[in-house]
């Protein structure tokens, strides 16, 4: 699995300051905390949460849009913290996002030829005629009109526009593709759409991708290998789909009971969910899952579980799962 | 799923709004009429306006001098329409200074952030809180009158505004996706503010310009008037109603019609920027 | 408890008026959920806005000819006044963003006892104490204690619970829930569709529930609607609707959504947009979009037929008459 890893990232961290002031100390939020995984080349790991559990934050920081505190980041092997201007240019070309919001994610005042062809420019992948070609070729990628490349974006709809955030992502032929939410904000079939439109491309172009979702149907489509967050931990890892018939993990457990399903027999099935989210500001002791959690134990409250490999290439972290053969997941 | 969010979108029917608002015309007709009058000033003008004529003082409006003569025999007609000029130059002049300056300002504080986005917004709120004249007077007494250092002085009175303005939307703009996947994909910081944010604001720095100039004319008006403005016997509608002033009780045409003409021009300007207002943001209508 | 029939609302853009919800009629009785399930630009949440008479009157009206009965009492035509003895306290609605309809310079209290107040002419002593009643009832903890905080100290889905508070301070008969779960999280939102399965059944409410999410529909649903463009292309109860979709739309949406309880070899994405509300023409507003679509449907708009005691659909293939 992990023959060289497209992205490798090793404890990774995230601090905020909150609050504070002349006569009050800031509290530390902390939004990722010693965060583990690896990307293999062709392959798409997917990373879900809930609110507050720092999926967002960390992929942010993957791409330096944030500047991690704590641990390493590899890229194609190369560290990418200590990386100049030039070389952090030439990372952002092999590494692209898509985000979220398909409203906010494109200038308003730009066509969507200029929108497509300004990466070409600025990394100097084409000249002149060039860029038409290429403009032309990722917006038929993404199946979109090439007549579109004249228009601003508020003439297209929600799923239009995510096309176009894909097209723009593509335009520079990235390895790795960081999806933060991309079908959230769209209606189910424009959603199924832009899903096919992934697939496809990972196929043809074989590329990578971390897909960050709270949509656990979504996810279990889309990708090989999921890591659950909470709290800015990885709780869980494994393949798909092992993961969402098999959860190990409590909160996994939890959240995968509580994913509505369109079928009316599995609502008899529904949890009762306990408690509310934990705000970062004010983590529980030990495990911070513990509070919530059906099957806690003493030990859950003192001790925090490492996360550990527990075989068939799944790991978690959770006091249920210790055995002391086990092995720390490195 | 959340709401777009359709703030700062580009503003689409805000021609078809302004141009259904009557004051706005109202607005335009006159700002017209003072750059038709500033434009054709030597044309339509029948004296010189430096052009004394001792025998000829304060002679009451008649058939050949449309709105009388000054202390120095000057047609009065004459000097209000090259002073339109001087007032008209002077402002644009002004205006665009500031709007440059300022925007530059605000954008890199809001951009930037931190430390400096405080210091530059406290800077920023003492200039506000200078009275406008009271800025000009010190600037134009530090450099010494002349035409350059009025408008220098009278944009820096129109700095702050332009600054503030562009502060605000800055700040959301550049934690828009658009800005941080223009960082994702590479552009530099002076390519996302140059091509991305600044485009995005020009809206707010039309409407702002518009309603500014007229403060700029009222300042420049208000200089002259103290005796800080373009030295006579260069003619400006400030230095026109100093003039008059001191023949009021005989010949109160001699102050009042440029105190007129200054008049229309503000209200112009007003107008015209209250319509341009109103088209691109029709929310802040209600109150 | 609630029936609607030949619901049309309009809108006007460009001067003209366009039909948003055309002719809908569904009915909830007691102890019952409709759910009514479309994606955006189906009409869904303007049917419930009409509901309450909160069509804003500048763009929008509700045509005549439609009718809404509460408990038998016609509410399409009432002065306003009138509908407000009505709003909030036999119909009440809660919203998908609760921060949006909390008052955020009351404290959620204050909020609850002045809905009770307004509604059931109870004393302000009164009102506090039925205030933190309601509030206990949909499991604020501490309820006494945070009734004096303001929604911003409140987690999105405790305000959610706040807001369902309001609306059912006044015991009303029928609640309207717009997409009340899509901003929360799962786990939360679990809580609060459990929170609201409960309180249904308590009250004896009637449920009209509107959501996109199919998975929703499965978990709160008697009964469905399924909206497209303005219309109601099929009605069923939740069991049926799951087993056998009849609308090929209905069919096409189940077909393109993932699931996390199975794998699917590959989701069938249905090609086309949604139309706006200018654009739907004669005919079928799905048949550019259907794969079953014959000549007739593009030339002629298809009757909601009755297939039997439970379904209705809205399509001449699938709709079996002549």
């Amino acid at each position: 699995m992990n023959v060289n890893p497209i992205l490798s990232v090793e404890g990774l961290g995230k601090r905020f300051s909150s609050g504070g002031g002349f006569f009050s100390r800031a509290t530390q939020v902390h939004a990722v905390v010693d965060v583990t995984f690896n990307v293999g080349p062709q392959t798409s790991l997917g990373l879900v949460g809930e609110s507050g559990c720092g999926k967002s934050t960390l992929a942010r920081c993957l791409l330096r849009l944030i500047e991690p505190d704590e641990g390493r980041v590899l890229f194609e092997n190369e560290d990418i913290a200590g990386l100049l201007r030039p070389a952090l240019r030439r990372m952002r070309q092999r590494m692209q996002m898509v985000f979220q919001d398909p409203y906010a994610s494109l200038n308003p005042r730009r066509t969507v030829f200029q929108t497509l062809a300004e990466p070409l420019r600025v990394h100097g992948l084409a000249k002149g005629d060039g860029i038409e070609t290429r403009v032309g070729a990722a917006l038929a990628e993404v199946g979109l009109p090439v007549d579109s490349a004249k228009r601003f974006p508020h003439e297209f709809s929600g799923g239009q526009r995510q096309r176009i955030c894909i097209a723009r992502a593509l335009v520079v032929e990235p390895r790795l593709i960081i999806a933060d939410e991309p079908v959230s904000a769209l209606d189910v079939s424009v959603q199924a759409q832009v899903l096919k439109l992934l697939e496809g491309l990972r196929e043809r172009h074989g590329l990578s991708l971390l897909f960050v979702s709270h949509d656990l149907g979504v996810v279990r489509h889309v990708c090989d290998r999921v890591a659950v967050m909470y709290l800015g931990r990885i709780i869980e890892e494994a393949p798909v789909p092992e993961i969402f018939d098999q959860p190990l993990h409590p909160y996994t457990q939890m959240l995968r009971a509580a994913s509505p399903v369109p079928d009316p027999q599995a609502r008899f099935a529904l949890p009762r969910v306990m408690g509310e989210i934990p705000s970062a500001m004010n983590p529980p002791s030990g495990c911070a899952f513990h509070p919530r959690c059906p099957q806690a134990m003493a030990r859950c409250s003192e001790e925090r579980p490492r996360l550990v490999d527990v075989g068939a290439g799944r790991c978690v972290a959770c006091h249920l799962h210790s055995a002391a053969s086990a092995e720390p997941f490195v | 799923m959340s709401m777009p969010d359709t703030t700062l979108e580009p503003v689409r029917g805000w021609t078809h709004r302004f141009r259904a608002n009557p004051t706005s015309w109202l607005g335009i007709v006159l700002i017209v009429a003072v750059i038709l009058a500033a434009v054709l000033a030597p044309h339509i003008s029948s004296f010189d306006p430096l052009e004394q004529s001792v025998g000829d003082r304060l002679m009451a409006p008649s058939a050949e001098h449309f709105l009388g003569t000054d202390s120095f025999g000057r047609d009065v007609l004459s000097r209000l329409l090259h002073a339109a000029r001087i007032s008209l130059t002077i402002g644009v002049l002004s205006i665009a200074l500031a709007m440059v300056l300022g925007s530059a300002i605000g954008v890199a504080a809001g951009y930037v952030g931190g430390w400096f986005d405080s210091m530059v917004t406290a800077i920023l709120d003492v200039l506000l809180s200078f009275p406008t004249l009271l800025l000009g007077l010190m600037v134009v007494a530090m450099l010494g009158p002349s035409i350059e250092n009025l408008v220098i002085a009278i944009a820096l009175t129109e700095l702050a505004p332009f600054a503030r303005v562009v502060r605000a939307p800055t700040i959301v703009l550049k934690s828009r996706d658009f800005i941080e996947a223009g960082r994702a994909l590479g552009f530099s910081d002076v390519r996302l503010v140059v091509v991305h944010i600044i485009p995005n604001l020009l809206s707010e720095v039309v409407v702002v310009a518009s309603l500014w100039l007229a403060t700029a004319i009222r300042t420049e008006a208000s200089l002259s008037f103290i005796g800080l403005g373009v030295k006579p016997p260069t003619a400006t509608w400030g230095g026109m109603i100093r003039e008059g002033f001191e023949n009021i009780l005989d010949a109160p045409w001699l102050a009042v019609a440029p105190g007129i003409a200054i008049l229309i021009t503000v209200l112009g300007l007003n107008l015209m920027g209250d319509g341009l207002r109103d088209a691109i943001d029709p929310k802040a209508r209600r109150d | 408890m609630l029936d609607v029939r030949s619901l049309t609302v309009e809108f006007r853009s460009g001067g003209v008026w366009h039909p948003a919800v055309r002719s809908v009629e569904f009915a909830i009785a007691r102890n019952e959920t409709l759910a009514v399930v479309g994606e955006s630009g189906s009409g869904k949440s303007v049917t419930a806005l009409a509901v309450m008479g909160l069509v804003p009157a500048a763009s929008g009206r509700v045509a005549a000819g439609s009718s809404i009965r509460v408990d038998g009492r016609e509410l399409v035509g009432l002065p306003e006044k009138a509908l407000d003895e009505v709003r909030g306290n036999r119909v009440a609605m809660i919203f998908q963003e609760p921060m949006t309809a909390l008052n955020p310079t009351m404290t959620v209290g204050e909020q609850v006892a002045e809905s009770v107040r307004v509604h059931r002419g109870l004393g302000a002593a009164a009102a506090w104490s039925e205030s933190q009643r309601v509030l206990d009832q949909v499991k604020i903890p501490s309820a006494s204690k945070r009734m004096r905080d303001y929604p911003h100290q409140f987690s999105g889905g405790m305000r959610q619970r706040v807001m369902i508070a309001m609306a059912l301070a006044c015991q009303p008969a029928v609640l309207l829930a717009d997409e009340p779960t899509t901003a929360l999280d799962v786990t939360i939102q679990a809580q609060v569709l459990s929170l609201i399965e409960d309180l249904k059944k308590e009250f004896g409410l009637g449920v009209l529930f509107i959501t996109h999410n199919l998975g929703v529909v499965a978990l709160v649903a008697d009964r469905v609607a399924v909206m497209y463009a303005g219309e109601i292309v099929e009605t069923a109860n939740v069991s049926g609707l799951f087993a056998a979709p009849l609308h090929p739309y209905t069919e096409a949406l189940l077909a393109s959504m993932p699931r996390v309880d199975r794998d699917i070899s590959a989701i069938e994405p249905i090609q086309g947009n949604v139309p706006s509300i200018r654009e739907v023409g004669v005919g079928c507003a799905f048949a550019p979009r259907c794969r079953l679509a014959q000549d007739r449907c593009s030339r002629e708009r298809p009757p909601l037929s009755r297939i039997d005691d439970t379904r209705t659909v809205r399509c001449w293939v699938r709709g079996g008459t002549a």
